[in-house]
Formats: structure tokens, sequence, C-alpha cells
């Protein structure tokens, strides 16, 4: 017989299941591609919470229309998540691809989803390519464009009458527009433009450096684990109480956990946080604790708005997703009650928001968060719209 | 560039270097006795972290932590052992690539099933917590010295048990000819578990150590694992003491190459540049320090067998 | 080196008619599942069969090395992404012609695989495997650092390459055939490298070396034109990977998926080729299935390929045989 005729009769059985698993055809189909697998998996986790979340508040319907939603793990592999997406679009055939996490994942899947005439929602990431010139009409960001965040502790170090300070970020794409926003804003004197390799665990060579240039202050891009041990570190080697520590996504509600009290007093940029005084977020964040049994981060907020605007988005063409240009122009309107408050969609599709400078504490229940200081930006938007074609 | 600011970066060349050591002695061992290329390393080192951090989250006590997590790694050694591995070591070094690659993949899940996905912590002991000036501004946390003495203390400890035990000579013999040594009366199938055990305890001992200072999550035994395995081809298969040379230049030439790369590199062209080619190439500069030694000499510094 | 060779010494010569039969049903099934996923209107199948196939001529140019050669290589997924970059690098200048990418990609590779050879081959064992996997890294890092080509972003490729400016590979349908071409290509000429005098030189050279020099060849200049096949196949399948995905990521030439190349061609069947080519289609269909059924994938998995390894010597095909002779004694017997 041979395992070959057995793994075919296998995938000829998988075909049929996969045929036959097509759910009530007059449901919404949303596709959510985020990365479940490897140590980012946490953030990926944040977003799918925030988006069930919202959808199980609005009684598993969007728009009004009962909404299926098919989870797609995109395992940080750029050509393993163009094959789930084409699965998502083709076998599927989802109305809505909600994600990625990675700017790279998003580089790989914008082709296929967009050219299949398919709205691709990005919560989070939010590369500079797709802002500028090569805008989508079929692409919306929900978050902020990259360089934003860190443009925040820019223009704050700058107006603070910080003079000299050091850059740390990981040797790679991100890390290198971390340092570009960051020197956007910030024309004081850079000691240092530390690059560090990505997942690189022991900081005490870059530490030592830092304490023998003393800076005015360090601005941080370090995501995931490698923020956790650069934020334990530093606060171990002393300087945390020297040294102000200025970050983007090193210290948010992903890595605290596991930071805890060494995080105390940093300051991160963000286009929110979980204290953001209004009624809609406290209730978020109040559901999010109960539901999830963590604080929220931006991914997950993101995310949960992202599904109030697709609601949104839905209920004004009536349901009627097959036009395509109403349920873009609705998309554009954005008329929903965002977690942040005012919301707007820019030319390009990325949104017009305010930009927050925040800062770590504790909350009264012994969790951490990061806690708003003051608004660096007003309805900001980014600085690539200008070279995009779409008015 | 001062020279203290060179010999700081030289202390923490070394610390990283002892840290290098702690994972690759048990790797080094059970590849230079057994024959057995252990993948699962990477993910037995983890475990250790995560076993101490659950331990502790039920004690309050690092002591009581790391004891009960050192026999805790133990037992779950010896258990892959009896499960997979012992059916391994006639095999070829293929199969035991695939099979530990699939223990990876399965326990770097199951962690996260435990324990969740975000990063988690273990504080330093409070007797420990200190730290000692350096220089100006900096501060050295007194965990990083007790590193680099539980990392000597191993040293020490694996260099009396291999040469002045019987165990030890066991082990000597059975790296150069293992079934020899089976003819000669030896239980050699205990002699394998023993091994095995004691390089998992190795394995786990080192992720226990280094949990205070960094996260702890699923899949951070991975980065470590292929410097680790650097580490032993550089300093020759099975050779503990090739283990702890190789160990201690991986860790001054990656720590001194990021620390002064750059600066380096600008005694020959402009800043901008310099940064950008400057990490790039102290992350390559491992890899091509294996090529040269491996071209020089392919069984690396010190072999153990007649390889 | 005892137990899977042993499983191979039990069948070393297959029946002619399995030799035959077995890899002309696998390129059968290929050439019919486009129009089987037609019929049944799963036409993503078509595109998880493309990437199958991608690997799959990867897969076929390592077993070549590592069946018959017995070199481990753990770098091999370096090629692959040399071969995608080339593209890339092309595409990102105007260039979009397969007749000027495709050979560049498969010399690109060839030159790499002739540098990094001449190093890696002084060695043997697992420093061999080592020190391919140090080449490997050391691509992957230039690659991440690639800033005006996206560095670890990726690059997007406008489009498919044109065949003498005629956008033939278009549609997922053309483009699919197209590849089902080339891995039929770089089987055949893998199958035919290894019944010649040459495939017997390295086999020759993987089971003793040293007789094979008292025979009088040098074994290593064998090795290295092996290795440097071996590389531009490799170069083959990454034209073929950044065609199908129309984008190149630092991530293809990870040694995570160098990892997982190997274990694809264990998996079929060391040193038979086609088996290369069904392993590579049960671990991506497998991790496909699994990971659309739940996110836990990899704990299933996981111990999946421990059990293959324990059970199932010789990968798939070592069971199809073993399964095939119990069946036939079993009639002998009854």
């Amino acid at each position: 017989m041979g395992k070959l005729t057995v793994s075919v009769a296998i995938a000829a059985a998988l075909g049929c299941c996969w045929a036959a698993g097509a759910q009530a055809e007059d449901n919404l189909k949303v596709g959510l591609i985020t990365t479940l697998s490897g140590p980012p998996a946490v953030l990926g986790q944040q977003l799918r919470n925030g988006f069930s979340l919202a959808l199980k508040q609005l009684g598993g319907k969007l728009g009004g229309r009962e909404t299926d939603l098919v989870v797609a793990d995109d395992e940080l592999k750029p050509d393993v998540a163009v094959t789930k997406v084409k699965a998502l679009l083709d076998r599927d055939k989802v109305d809505f691809v909600v994600g990625p996490i990675f700017s790279n994942i998003l580089g790989a899947i914008e082709k296929p989803v967009t050219e299949a005439g398919v709205f691709l929602i990005s919560p989070n990431a939010g590369t500079s390519t797709f802002a500028g010139k090569e805008c989508n009409p079929n692409l919306f960001v929900t978050s902020y464009q990259n360089d934003q965040v860190h443009e925040v502790l820019g223009e704050y170090a700058q107006s603070s009458g910080m003079k000299k300070v050091i850059i740390i970020v990981p040797n790679y794409q991100a890390g290198k527009d971390a340092a570009a926003g960051f020197k956007h804003k910030f024309t004081g004197e850079v000691l240092d433009e530390m690059y560090v390799p990505l997942g690189q665990l022991d900081y005490s060579a870059e530490l030592t450096r830092i304490a023998a240039a003393s800076p005015d202050a360090v601005f941080a891009f370090l995501p995931g684990g490698m923020g956790v041990n650069f934020v334990k570190q530093y606060r171990q080697a002393g300087l945390a109480d020297k040294i102000p520590f200025l970050s983007a996504f090193t210290v948010d509600e992903s890595t605290l956990p596991a930071q805890q009290d060494a995080a105390l007093g940093m300051y991160s940029g963000a286009n929110w946080a979980p204290n953001l005084d209004n009624p809609q977020n406290k209730a978020f964040v109040d559901a999010y604790l109960k539901e999830y049994n963590a604080v929220p981060a931006t991914y997950a907020f993101q995310a949960y708005d992202t599904a109030l605007l697709i609601d949104s988005a839905v209920r004004a063409v009536k349901g009627n997703v097959a036009d395509k240009d109403a349920l873009r122009a609705a998309l554009q309107k954005a008329d929903f009650r965002s977690l942040r408050g005012d919301f707007k969609f820019n030319t390009n599709h990325y949104p017009i928001q305010n930009f927050y400078l925040a800062k770590v504490a504790k909350r009264p229940d012994g969790k951490y968060e990061t806690e708003i200081v003051k608004t660096v930006f007003s309805k900001y938007g980014d600085s690539y719209a200008k070279d995009c074609p779409m008015k | 560039m001062s020279s203290t600011l060179f010999l700081v970066q030289v202390l923490n060349g070394l610390q990283f270097g002892v840290l290098l050591f702690l994972i690759a002695a048990g790797l080094t061992l059970v590849f230079g006795v057994m024959d057995f290329i252990n993948l699962a390393h990477g993910v037995q080192y983890m475990l250790g972290a995560y076993l101490a951090v659950a331990f502790y989250g039920v004690f309050d006590n690092f002591l009581v932590a790391l004891v009960l997590a050192l026999l805790a790694a133990l037992a779950f050694g010896l258990l892959l052992e009896f499960l997979v591995f012992r059916h391994l070591y006639a095999r070829d070094h293929l199969d035991q690539v695939i099979a530990t690659f699939g223990i990876i993949l399965f326990l770097n899940h199951a962690v996260r099933l435990v324990w969740g996905a975000a990063p988690l912590t273990l504080p330093v002991p409070e007797f420990f917590t200190g730290s000692i000036s350096l220089m100006a501004g900096l501060h050295y946390p007194v965990w990083r010295l007790v590193i680099i003495a539980a990392g000597l203390g191993v040293a020490a400890l694996l260099y009396l048990l291999v040469s002045f035990t019987r165990i030890g000579m066991l082990v000597r013999a059975g790296s150069t000819n293992a079934a020899m040594v089976s003819a000669l009366g030896v239980n050699i199938e205990r002699l394998f578990m023993f091994v095995f055990g004691f390089g998992s305890m190795l394995a786990g001992f080192a992720g226990i150590m280094i949990a205070p200072i960094i996260s702890v999550e699923p899949g951070m035994g991975t980065n470590i694992l292929i410097l680790a395995f650097v580490v032993i081809v550089i300093g020759g298969i099975g050779s503990i003491r090739g283990a702890f040379v190789a160990a201690l230049l991986i860790g001054l030439v990656d720590t001194l190459g990021r620390s002064f790369s750059v600066d380096i590199l600008r005694l020959f062209m402009a800043p901008s540049p310099a940064r950008m080619v400057g990490p790039a190439l102290a992350s390559m500069l491992i890899y091509v320090l294996m090529a040269i030694v491996l071209y020089v000499r392919p069984s690396g510094l010190f072999p153990a067998r007649g390889r | 080196m005892a137990s899977t060779l042993a499983a191979e010494a039990a069948d070393p010569e297959p029946p002619r008619t399995r030799r035959i039969i077995l890899p002309a049903a696998i390129f059968l099934i290929l050439a019919l599942l486009p129009i089987a996923a037609a019929l049944t209107h799963q036409r993503y199948l078509v595109d998880l069969a493309t990437r199958v196939m991608v690997y799959a001529v990867a897969a076929v140019a390592l077993d070549l090395l590592v069946g018959c050669g017995g070199l481990i290589s753990f770098g091999h997924a370096a090629f692959i992404g040399i071969g995608a970059y080339a593209v890339g690098i092309l595409s990102a200048h105007g260039i979009g012609d397969a007749l000027v990418a495709l050979p560049t990609a498969i010399i690109a590779a060839m030159l790499f695989a002739w540098l990094t050879g001449i190093v890696c081959l002084r060695t043997k064992g697992v420093y061999f495997i080592m020190i391919t996997l140090a080449f490997g890294q050391m691509i992957f890092f230039v690659a991440t650092s690639l800033a005006p080509y996206g560095g670890d972003n990726g690059l997007t490729i406008a489009a498919r390459n044109t065949i003498a400016g005629v956008a033939l590979l278009k549609s997922d349908r053309a483009f699919y055939y197209f590849t089902l071409i080339c891995l039929l290509a770089t089987y055949l000429f893998c199958r035919a490298l290894v019944a010649s005098r040459f495939g017997r030189v390295l086999r020759g050279g993987k089971e003793n070396t040293t007789r094979m020099a008292t025979i009088g060849f040098t074994i290593r200049r064998f090795q290295l034109v092996a290795y440097i096949i071996t590389g531009g196949l490799g170069g083959l399948s990454g034209f073929l990977l950044a065609n199908s995905a129309e984008f190149v990521s630092p991530a293809y030439m990870s040694w995570q998926q160098s990892g997982e190349l190997i274990v694809m061609v264990i998996l079929g069947g060391l040193g038979t080729l086609h088996g290369a080519i069904i392993g590579t289609a049960v671990y991506l269909v497998v991790e496909e299935w699994l990971s659309g059924i739940t996110e836990n994938w990899q704990v299933i998995f996981g111990p999946l390929l421990v059990l293959a390894v324990l059970f199932a010597r010789g990968g798939l095909l070592g069971v199809g045989a073993k399964l095939r002779r119990h069946l036939a004694e079993g009639d002998g017997n009854g």
C-alpha cells in the first residue's frame, strides 16, 4: 500500500472536510492573520483577544450580520502568511482580512489581499511603505504610522531641553525606522546609536557604554523579550535613577508583567494608554481584565477598534458588503466611537490621532500599566501622507 | 575610550563567556560521551528557568526554588532519556536531529500552554541584590559576580569529576570508545543515563542562574542553543577544557566586537555607514571565528575523541 | 551511522516497478491536482501545492547531498535565499524577465556554494554541519542589513517574472505547471546523477573515504561538485519561491528553515529523491492542516515527528517498504 497512498487518501479526505466545512453562506466572514507561535505569540494573542472581545460584546455580529471569525497563524514567516491569507481568501471567502502584527508580514500579504479586492485592515503594523507612494485604497491601518510613536519621544526630549541622547534599537528595519523617527523631532546631539542583534540577551556591554557616555536620556526601542532584558538590566546597573529612560514598545502591557518594578517611572510614547479618560475605554479595560486577567496593551485596543470600525462600516452599507465602493467610503468615514476618543483617517488611510507621553505605574490591583502624563501631539497625521496619490 | 571602559567590557565578555560555558558544558558532555546531538538542550535550559519561576511562586525562596527546579530538571531529563533518547543512541545523527527538533517544537509550545506566552521574571535572591560600583555611574550587579563564580565552580567541579573519579574515568573512556567500555563489563546504559541526567541538570542550572537577569519566555533556548553549538564546535566536541576556552573566547569576541566594532570602523569610514556596517559585522563575528578555527583545525581546538 | 543505513540495505535495489511507478504516481497526482482543485472549488490548494513543489525542489537537491553524498548541510536555506534575492534585487531595478533572473539566481547560488564549499569540505561530521550553518547565518545577516532592499521587512516584487517579455507566469495555474516542470527536471537530473559514475563515487565516499582514495578518487573534488550542484538547485528553488509569493525576505534563509528542510528530506526516506518530495508534501500539508485546526498544533506536530523517527525507520518510504515485505511474506506463508 505504501505511505504515499495513505497520504493521498488523507489529503483527499481533508479536501472534502474543507469543502464541507463552509459555514452558513450569508454570514459575514472576517479572517484574522496574526502571529500565534514563538515568543511574539503574546502580541498575537492580545490582538485576537481584543477583536474577539469586541465581537462578543456586539453579540457575535458586525454591522448587524452574524460574523464568522477565522484565525490564522502566520508563524512570523512571510511565505506561510501568503499561503494562509490565500486560503482565507479562496477557501473561507472572507470579506475582511484583519492583521498582522509585524511589518514584514504586512509587506507580504498586502498584495494578495488588496488585489483580490478584499479589504485589509492592519491593527498594528504601520509601515511607511504603504503610507506614501504605495498607499492602497483597500488597505486601512487602525494603529499608527510606525514613525509617529518614535517622534513622540523625540519631541519630548527636544522640548524638555535634553541635549545629549543615546539611542539603542535592534538591528533590523523597524529598529532603523525607530532611530530615524526619533531624530525627526530631536535635533540635539545623538551621542551614539547602538544597533544590537535581534534577540540579544545580555546588555552589559551596552550599559557600560551608556554609563561611560553619561547622556541626558536614553531612547530605546526594544520590543518583546529584548525590552524585558534591557529594562531589568538597566535597573540592576543602577542607571534607572540616573538617566531618564524614554522608550517605544519597550515597556508596554505585554512586557510589564515580567519587568514589574524594574520599569516603574520609565517613559513611553503611545496613541493610547489604559487610563485614557473616556467611558468607552474604561469599560473596555474592565471587560478585558475580567475576560483575560491581564491589562490590555495597544495590540488589544487597536484590534477592538478595528472590530468597531468594521461594524460601523457594514452597518452604513446595510450589510451589503458586495458594494466595495460604498464599503470603502464607509470605512473611510470611520463613524464609530473609538476607544481613543476622536478618530479620523488621513487620505492615505492611516489614522490622525493624539499621541501621549506615558509613564509606567503600578495599579491598585498589583498589575502594571502605562499611564498618560501629557499629550505630545494633537490630531497628528504622518509625514508620508503627502506622497500618497489618494485624495 | 578609556582603559576603564575597556576593562569593564573585558569583564562583561568574560561573564558572558562563563554563562555560555554553563550551557555548553552539558551539551559537549552528552555529545562527546554518547555521540548524541541533543538539540533539545536549549529547551532543557528553558525548562530549568520556568521550573524555578514556578517553584519560587509557591515557596517564595530562591534557594528552595533552585534545588527543587534542579531536581525537577533532572527528573525530566531522565524521563526524556527513558522515553525517547535511549532508543536513538545507535541511530544516525540525522534521526537524532529530527527527534530532538520534534521535542523542541513540543516543549516550546507546552511551556506556553502551562505558563502563558507573556515573558516571566524571577527576582534576584535578596542576599545578592546589591551592586558594586565599577566606574563612574555604572553599577555591576552582585548577581552577575555570582554567575561568574558559579560558572567557575562548575568548571572546577567538572574537571575534578572527570580527572579524578572513577565515573569520570568511565566518561572519558566511554567518550573514546563506548563499545570497548561495554565489553569490559561496564553497564554502559547506566553510564549514559548518568551522563545525560547530569547534562540536563547543567542545562537547567544555567537557565535558573540566568533567569533573574533576563526574561523567561517560550523559545528562549533557541538562540542560546546555536551559540552553545558554536562553542562546543570551536572547543572540540567532548572536551570540557575546549568548551571552557571556547566559551570565554566567544564571550570576549562577541562582547568586545559589539562594543567597539563601530569605533574601530570609524577609523576607516564615516560615522553613518560605520553605524550600519558595524553591528552587521559584529553579529557575524563569531561565525567568522568558527569558520577560521575550523579551517585551521577541522576538529576544533581540543578534540576529545580521535576525530 | 547504524540503523537508517540498515533499513536502506535491507531494500537496496527496490524492484524496477516501484522505482518507476511511485515517482510516476507522484507526478501524475501533482499534474492532475489543479483540475481536482478547480472542480471542488478549492483553488487555494493550488497555492499550497505550489509551495510544496518549490520546497520539494530544494529538498530533492538536499537529498542528493545528504543521502547520496553523506554531507549534512545545515545551511541549505541560504541558497534558496540567494536565489530569491536575485529575483528581488533585479526586480527592484526594473529587470523582470526570467531569462535574466533565473540564470542569475542559479549562478549566484552556485558561486556561493563554490566559495563556501571549499572551506566547509575540509571538515566532516558535525563540524561540517556547524560550518554550513555558520555560512548560512552570515548570508542571513547580510540580507537583514540590506536596507535598500527592505532589510528584514522584506521586499515586495512588482510582478512575477516574464518569459521573454510575455507574462506567462501571471496566472497561478500557469505558474503551478511551470514549477511542476522545474521539479520534474530537477528530479530527473538528480536521479541521472545518482545513477551515474559520479553518483557511485559519491556514495562510495559516503561509506568509506579511505577506500575511495585507495582506488584513486579525490573524493573532495566530487563532493565539491555535488555541493555546487545542490547549491544551484537551491537557487532555482529560491527563484520559484520569490515568484510564488511575490515577496522576498531574510526569513527564507533562517537556520530554522534549513532545519525544516532536513526534516523534510529525512521524513520521506533518505536517498530516494522522490522520498524528499513525499517528505516535503507530508511536512507542509500536515503543518498547514494542523495549524488550521488548532493554534496549539506544535504540541501535536512535535511528538508526531518524534514518533516518526522512532518507528518509521528509513522515513515514510521505509515504512512503505516494510509494509510491502510484510504483505509479501504473509502471502508466501498463507
